[in-house]
């Protein structure tokens, strides 16, 4: 498969910069995932094909780490944390109002595709409590009135 | 995929001391701007001293891992062969992952020319000529920070074949990881950086003979590679003196929690517990009191009031009572917070995060989190609570990496310093924090 220019050279630079090949193989999920949206079986395919890997091996690592998907996701992935500093002051509140809010819970996606709800771990957020990511945005001291502010920019930024 | 930058806040108190955070917020993400800031004069001046002279400086400094260990950095690099067949590198983790800990990410958002910086010195003392600096993947924003560093370092020729004009040789990859806590253990993490599964390799051999792509190789935490170039230019007494015997330099040190003034703050290593909660915190919100407080990442024993009013921020006062001074997240929990409530947060990440390669982890963390929880729902009963302890003093030691150890460590603690909180869920109680509304949102401070 052909990915975009810019992918295609950041990948040609990968595949060539590590001592082993091997080691491009989590960058490249990760931007091709940013790309297509998910990890589809073509990308699989292609990028074992890129890295002289079996397709078992790649989708061996990709069940290990938690930033990658097999399915679609919606456009913005809200990421709330409930880890400790952030439940110490109302993660568990801000999540429960994100799911009021979107009308999906964990791991769901909205039916317009706009949005996906995941309850996370740690986000390194934690002097900025509760913390929530959209995507790789990060914003910190929330409430659910900010919470609203944010999700309804999103949501204008996913009808343009 | 771009993303936005919002800039991190920066706090201040007058008994922080500037090492690592001095060039915070003073636009030193700029390369121009860094060497305006003294930037890269460590650097040259390594590239004038002998290897050894370099790993001396480091060791008199006594620097000691700021990722939680604790091991004295110097040591690390003269444990490093300097004849090897195989090629020598430089691993910087910033897969900073323990929960409360948040310190790294500041570095490399407002100065990542320190922590290049910091990983040419190390090239240079052990005789690598490669280095990487592995972010979380969750830290996108931080790569792209870093990526501009590193490219404008081999625009200046601080980075390539010819560092400097030295005619010596070091170059730098970064990457992201893709969301894994296991990673940022060392071995796990030469291995995702291999593309691999983060799981954990048997030691010996030890990274620094047998490491990454089979070669020696050095592992530091971002905040220990950043701290290189300030010992370089001032010397590793000037470093030392900071703070107790052994315990060299300050720590960022990240406030979260049920604290009035939360943020991250450099301060010397032994300085008093009880003032960072109460002067440097500003002591806890609404009026209560302290129950409980994380030392240094969720994976340290949890210290009572009464013990952290008394404690000193410097790894031995912790190695002393067989605790750990730990990551740097420290944690204020107010006196209406539910103990088991906490437990179960915190086996809950350490069972979703255990790899699952070693049997007391896996089983011992499912076993914790399903027992908290249903304790905490009321369905407790009165030999769950020594279950508890003798499953998680079973874990501790019992695997390869420190995992099983993290997940034990704070529930040990936490069952027996707080065994009155898990009484109290007995019978088929309600939690009985709950009622009083604990948890409510506690947000005055934004």
């Amino acid at each position: 498969m052909r990915f975009s220019e810019e992918l295609e050279t950041r990948f040609a630079r990968l595949a060539s910069q590590y001592p082993w090949k091997r080691s491009a193989l989590i960058p490249m999920l990760l931007y091709a995932q940013d790309e297509v949206g998910y990890i589809t079986d073509e990308v699989v395919s292609d990028i074992a094909h890129r890295l002289e890997l079996s397709e078992l091996d790649v989708r061996n690592v990709i069940s290990y780490y938690s930033l990658l998907r097999t399915k679609p996701a919606g456009k913005y992935v809200v990421q709330v944390c409930t880890n400790i500093s952030c439940l110490l002051l109302g993660a568990d509140e801000l999540f429960e109002h994100c799911k009021h809010r979107l009308g999906v819970g964990h791991k769901q996606v909205t039916p317009d595709g706009r949005f996906s709800l995941e309850e996370v771990e740690c986000i390194g957020a934690c002097s900025w409590a509760p913390a929530i990511q959209v995507n790789y945005d990060f914003h910190l001291d929330v409430t659910p009135e900010k919470m609203d502010k944010v999700l309804d920019q999103y949501a204008t930024k996913a009808q343009a | 995929m771009k993303t936005i930058l919002t800039p991190t806040p920066l706090v201040s108190h007058p008994d922080e001391v500037r090492i690592v955070s001095k060039r915070f917020g003073q636009g030193a993400t700029s390369i121009d701007r860094y060497i305006e800031l003294d930037g890269y004069k460590a650097a040259r001046k390594a590239l004038e001293m002998q290897p050894e002279d370099i790993i001396n400086e480091v060791k008199v400094s006594a620097l000691r891992g700021r990722g939680g260990a604790g091991f004295p950095t110097g040591m690390k690099w003269s444990f490093i062969p300097k004849q090897s067949d195989a090629d020598k590198y430089i691993l910087v983790n910033g897969d900073e992952s323990e929960p409360a800990t948040c310190k790294d990410r500041l570095i490399v958002e407002y100065d990542p020319h320190s922590v290049i910086e910091g990983t040419i010195i190390a090239g240079l003392a052990v005789g690598a000529k490669l280095g990487f600096i592995y972010l979380r993947g969750e830290y996108r924003y931080l790569l792209e920070i870093v990526e501009r560093a590193v490219a404008d370092a081999y625009a200046k020729g601080f980075l390539g074949k010819n560092i400097f004009g030295s005619n010596r040789e070091f170059n730098i990859i970064t990457q992201t990881g893709a969301g894994a806590y296991e990673v940022g253990e060392e071995s796990a993490l030469m291995e995702s950086l291999e593309g691999k599964r983060g799981l954990p390799r048997l030691k010996p051999p030890f990274p620094a003979i047998k490491g990454l792509y089979g070669g020696p190789t050095v592992i530091n935490n971002v905040e220990t590679i950043a701290s290189i170039p300030p010992i370089i230019i001032n010397g590793g007494k000037w470093f030392a003196s900071f703070g107790p015997e052994k315990n060299g330099g300050a720590r960022l040190t990240c406030l979260s929690g049920h604290f009035n003034k939360p943020g991250v703050y450099e301060l010397p290593l032994g300085y008093p517990a009880k003032k960072l909660i109460y002067d440097v915190g500003g002591g806890i919100p609404k009026g209560r009191s302290l129950k409980a407080l994380v030392p240094g990442g969720s994976s340290t024993f949890l210290l009572t009031r009464e013990e952290a009013e008394s404690a000193s921020m410097d790894y031995d006062w912790f190695a002393k009572r067989g605790e750990f001074l730990g990551s740097g997240g420290v944690v204020a929990i107010d006196d209406q917070t539910c103990m088991v409530r906490m437990a179960l947060c915190i086996m809950k990440f350490y069972q979703h995060e255990s790899c699952g390669w070693c049997i007391p982890c896996r089983e011992g963390t499912d076993w914790l989190k399903k027992t908290l929880m249903r304790f905490h729902a009321g369905g407790g009963m009165e030999k769950d609570i020594d279950q508890m302890l003798y499953l998680a003093e079973n874990m501790a030691g019992r695997t390869f990496c420190a995992l099983g150890d993290a997940a034990a460590f704070p529930t040990i603690s936490i069952v027996k310093k707080w065994r009155e909180d898990f009484e109290m869920h007995l019978d088929g109680k309600p939690c009985p924090f709950e009622k009083k509304g604990a948890r409510e949102r506690d947000l005055a401070v934004v």
